[in-house]
């Protein structure tokens, strides 16, 4: 019998879950499992910010399919982990967290350090630990593996009290798990399946709504497949980015509050939609009551009955996994075509075509359209929040999936940097950029310092307007231009103010890279120069028109077809 | 509209925290709650009874059961089933009023289980409507102090 500390289980287990890198700040209860990773295979990422080490984990799974692990201490620790905690959860992100806890005998004493963190962690986790027992911390880490990676992914926290860090036994090791509460629907109810056939078979304008879960269950191809088969437009939401070719002309692009007037319009016009891993959400349907008027029919592929007749009834709900169904509805599917109804969409794209202003001045949207031109499509892009997200999702056309990164459910801004940073160290050949603005990058510009000591190679581009951008857009259109404090003065020409800050300074004073780009013509450039210095982060610093809005906009508590396209 | 929901659960600790944190985040009413050990003593089992319409009863259920320690959840409202409340209360009654109380009583099949010079402590079974005319009828009386056990429901075979 070999006894093993619980902080050598840990590293056990970790190994034994293909774990390759983790990332996360020490601190004193968490001293004996630092003290084994010091000479473990695992590379360990040292963040400036608990919150960097969560969002790393969470870009890291989202571009690699695989869990990200992210380590914290007890109090201070484990509450800055949450923010990354609740993306990762309404993003269905698998995470796997753990915090150090004080020892069981201070555990409600108020002691040093002490948050309850289990407590804190709840309403944000798919599910959490607290392990009081060393006997039971292998099993409990080889549950929330398998927890966060099956069914609807999902944060998984495990809380471990210093002592039980310190205690021994032997641990075990479970071939299988099995919990007898938990147990996802993979395969969809023929039954359910075939009637939805027979609904598309007899669809005259079907449109497919497809969300992040199709990204998750790896269900492209399928979808694709489907798509082409049956002859069904495809619209994505901002999670389903990279899901369906862009080039494709059933693509009709993102749906939405800022989505594409056609997309909009084919939702409400289309007598079945066909919902696969998506969920309602009410930036993708508008006004609830208005929406899709003309459905007969709403079908609903989720792996999660709760999202299903959540907020839109659906008349054939089908419970499990996108890609175990999509294969199994294309082959009973009919070959269709829908002429008339893909006609139509092509009408209403030339009623109101996409684009934005391109005169001579520096636009945000044409910094992203530059971005994608370069990159054709092959880079990873993480993005902020805010106006610079939808610029981002509106202009940049990933070819494949697990290539667009954001925040979307819970709206994080400063998430991109430090999910780029795990992007690329997930996917150490490919270009990971990071579209920012100056509002959201400096949430968690203290990554910079990760980047450079890491050698991390990505690249940010600021589209810098000296505004936290969409909150100004809403400022200026429902509150009478009454700009409330939403004025960065980050604008390094601005004649009335001094820059706060510097971003080229502040890269260059990290050890990073810094340009700035002023003019059009300097965009290209610029972008083809970040391209060729690799083991270092760079950080453009784009000077761009400040009051640009992002079109088309559906406002808040209207129906998808009430579409602002342009201020004229 | 009132709905019994059962489930079981892992009897683990901070199961309860879970389900009242879900409850409470989703906006979900719980009129009452029982909770105790089933014959599995790694298992118990919750009643909760939840006001809303059927939407919100879909939810409720569908929310349980996505939580990784519940493992099951059924609805009374379409089956045949026994439910019970459990209530005490201790009602003043002095030697002139006590014998009518104790009338009550008889009628509602209740039972006496603590007397002094100025109260009785009744103990009162049965479902939520009984329960509720009981009080109303002692009421008059002064009710010193009541405590109810909430629902608990089985099917019928």
């Amino acid at each position: 019998m070999t006894l093993k500390t619980g902080a050598e289980i840990f590293i056990e287990c970790l190994i034994k879950e293909k774990v390759e890198v983790l990332f996360g700040i020490p601190g004193g209860v968490v001293l004996p499992i630092f003290d084994k990773l010091y000479d473990s295979p695992i590379r360990f990422i040292l963040t400036r910010h608990e919150q960097g080490a969560a969002h790393m984990a969470d870009g890291y799974a989202r571009s690699t399919g695989k869990v990200g692990v992210c380590i914290a201490t007890s109090g201070p620790g484990a509450t800055n982990l949450t923010t990354g905690l609740a993306t990762a959860y309404m993003d269905s992100v698998p995470v796997v967290a753990f915090t150090g806890q004080v020892a069981t005998n201070l555990i409600g004493n108020d002691a040093f350090q002490e948050a309850d963190t289990t407590g804190i962690t709840r309403p944000i986790t798919k599910h959490n630990f607290l392990v009081k027992d060393v006997k039971d911390l292998s099993i409990v880490i080889h549950q929330a593996f398998y927890i966060a990676k099956t069914g609807r992914p999902g944060p998984v926290l495990i809380d471990i009290p210093v002592d039980v860090q310190r205690a021994k036994c032997e641990p075990i090791h479970p071939e299988k798990i099995e919990l007898r509460s938990y147990r996802p629907t993979i395969k969809g109810h023929p039954v359910q399946i075939k009637k939805l056939a027979d609904a598309i078979n007899q669809s005259e304008r079907p449109v497919l709504y497809v969300g992040g879960g199709v990204i998750i269950s790896g269900a492209h191809n399928e979808l694709l497949q489907l798509a082409e088969k049956a002859e069904i437009p495809v619209t994505v939401t901002l999670m389903a980015i990279g899901s369906f070719p862009p080039d494709s002309p059933l693509y009709l692009g993102m749906l939405g509050m800022h989505g594409m007037y056609w997309a909009n319009m084919a939702m409400q016009n289309a007598d079945l939609i066909i919902a696969v891993g998506s969920r309602f959400d009410d930036r993708c349907t508008g006004k609830l009551s208005s929406f899709a008027p003309k459905a007969k029919t709403i079908a609903h592929i989720d792996i999660d009955p709760t999202s299903i007749s959540k907020n839109v009834p659906a008349q054939i709900p089908v419970v499990g996994d996108a890609k175990n169904i999509l294969s199994e509805l294309v082959k009973i599917v009919n070959k269709k075509k829908h002429t008339d109804w893909l006609k139509q969409i092509e009408k209403w794209k030339k009623e109101k075509p996409f684009g934005y202003k391109n005169d001579d001045k520096l636009r945000p949207q044409f910094i992203v359209d530059k971005v994608n031109e370069i990159t054709k499509g092959t880079a990873i892009v993480a993005t902020e929040v805010g106006q610079n997200q939808m610029w981002a999702a509106q202009f940049y056309k990933p070819k494949y999936p697990r290539h667009f990164i954001s925040s979307g459910g819970l709206g994080t801004m400063g998430y991109g940097f430090p999910a780029s940073i795990g992007a690329k160290i997930g996917n150490p050949d490919k270009t990971v950029i990071d579209i920012a603005g100056d509002g959201s990058f400096q949430m968690n510009i203290q990554e910079l310092a990760t980047a450079v000591v890491n050698k991390v190679g990505v690249i940010v581009c600021i589209l810098n307007n000296s505004y936290l951008g969409m909150v100004r857009q809403w400022q200026q259109l429902f509150y009478n231009r009454r700009y409330s404090a939403v004025q960065l003065c980050t604008h390094a020409k601005r004649p009335d103010s001094c820059p706060a800050p510097d971003f080229v300074k502040v890269a260059q004073a990290y050890g990073a890279e810094g340009l700035r780009v002023e003019k059009k013509e300097q965009v290209v450039p610029a972008l083809k120069k970040a391209l060729k210095i690799k083991n270092k982060p760079v950080i453009i610093d784009f000077i761009v028109e400040e009051e640009e809005n992002v079109f088309p906009m559906v406002p808040a508590g209207a129906a998808l077809d009430e579409i602002i396209t342009s201020l004229v | 509209m009132k709905h019994i929901v059962s489930c079981l659960v892992e009897n683990k600790p901070g199961v309860l925290a879970r389900i009242s944190t879900l409850f409470a985040a989703r906006g979900y009413n719980i009129d009452s709650l029982a909770v105790g050990e089933t014959d599995d003593p790694t298992v118990s089992r919750m009643t909760i009874v939840v006001r809303g319409d059927e939407k919100i009863l879909e939810q409720v259920e569908k929310q349980l059961n996505k939580l990784v320690d519940v493992i099951k959840v059924w609805e009374y409202s379409s089956v045949e089933h026994i439910e019970r409340d459990l209530a005490l209360l201790k009602v003043s009654a002095d030697k002139k009023n006590r014998s009518e109380i104790i009338q009550i009583v008889d009628i509602f099949r209740a039972d006496i289980v603590d007397v002094s010079h100025n109260t009785v402590t009744i103990q009162i079974t049965g479902d939520e409507e009984k329960i509720k005319a009981f009080i109303d009828l002692v009421k008059p009386y002064g009710i010193k102090e009541l405590v109810r056990t909430g629902v608990v429901a089985i099917a019928r075979e």
